[in-house]
């Protein structure tokens, strides 16, 4: 199973990095861009015998390591091994 | 009065805090490695600058995992001092000890300069040698040290008086202009609700000798050395 984790600093933080890119794509003339967000995107490949193993046991990583849940928010979604594309 | 200095991968300011506390201080000194599970008898731990596990993931994730944070986590129970620095404040957040998080600069840019910080607690065994509301000069150098907490948590840190340091400029106006890093509050360091555990940004190790440019680094260092005393003669 692969898990895909995309973990984001909460609304609440202030994002430096998202403010800059923002600024950059405006002065590219993409003048329609109101807000940038910059997060991480984490590839777990794990051996469970079920998707609500897989669930279970990410969620723990997750909230163990992945993210800081006091500056962070995290979602996942899971995909069967094979269907990995590169 | 024994101090214990915790070295982990990508450590770096070890050996400043070593210097320090063997060579100006002339207290006892132990370096800890992260893997040892044994404390061996110090009296204050500190967790010095660097970037520890390359920074990976977040300042401090790592870290905060080593062998030797989870006897560091007995010990503040315990109610031991234990003292982080730059690096080591990111790593307290991490672990819990102490509330918050520390996100990148405002500014985007490492910061590598002289502050002022406005001492607001000389009731500590960090500050007793600091006068009342005393302004300190004292270095910073991170790139990740603007403190953020949520609103409840930062409201129960003002109202518990567990701001121990703010940035401010040299007369101890406490001014957005003297926030290098974008700090809530301009917080350059608090301690937790019990007074044990201290997590600061600035670099008290590299101004404690006056061929530094500056020695109020060592008021911090001397403090916890004559809370010590006291505490054995009492």
């Amino acid at each position: 199973m692969i898990a895909r984790v995309i973990v984001t600093p909460k609304p609440v933080v202030n994002d430096p990095q998202g403010i800059t890119v923002r600024q950059g794509l405006v002065t590219l003339g993409f003048r329609e861009v109101s807000d940038v967000r910059v997060g991480k995107y984490i590839e777990v490949s794990l051996d469970v015998a079920t998707e609500h193993e897989a669930r279970q046991r990410v969620e723990a990583m997750c909230k163990q390591l992945l993210a800081n849940q006091v500056i962070e928010d995290y979602r996942f979604e899971l995909e069967p091994e094979g269907r990995r594309h590169r | 009065m024994k101090f214990g200095v915790v070295v982990f991968p990508g450590t770096w300011s070890d050996r400043d805090c070593g210097w320090v506390i063997d060579q100006v201080l002339g207290a006892q000194l132990q370096y800890l490695w992260h893997k040892d599970a044994d404390l061996k008898g110090c009296d204050c731990i500190i967790l010095p600058g660097g970037f520890t596990y390359g920074d990976y993931l977040r300042t401090g994730a790592i870290a905060r995992f080593a062998p030797v944070m989870e006897k560091i986590g007995e010990f503040a129970d315990r109610g031991g001092l234990v003292w982080g620095i730059c690096n080591g404040f990111q790593i307290l957040c991490e672990a819990g000890l102490l509330p918050g998080a520390l996100v990148r600069n405002a500014s985007l840019e490492f910061r590598c300069q002289w502050t002022n910080l406005m001492v607001e607690r000389n009731d500590l065994a960090f500050t007793s040698q600091c006068a009342d509301r005393e302004v300190i000069r004292v270095p910073i150098s991170h790139g990740e040290g603007n403190y953020f907490a949520d609103p409840t948590a930062l409201s129960r840190l003002e109202q518990n008086g567990q701001v121990v340091f703010r940035y401010c400029d040299p007369t101890g106006n406490v001014v957005p202009s003297a926030n290098p890093n974008g700090s809530m509050h301009n917080i350059a360091g608090i301690i937790n609700k019990r007074g044990n555990v201290l997590g600061m940004m600035p670099h008290p190790e590299r101004c404690s000798e006056p061929e530094l440019g500056g020695s109020d680094g060592l008021k911090l260092f001397r403090s916890v050395a004559e809370g010590a005393i006291k505490v054995l003669v009492s």
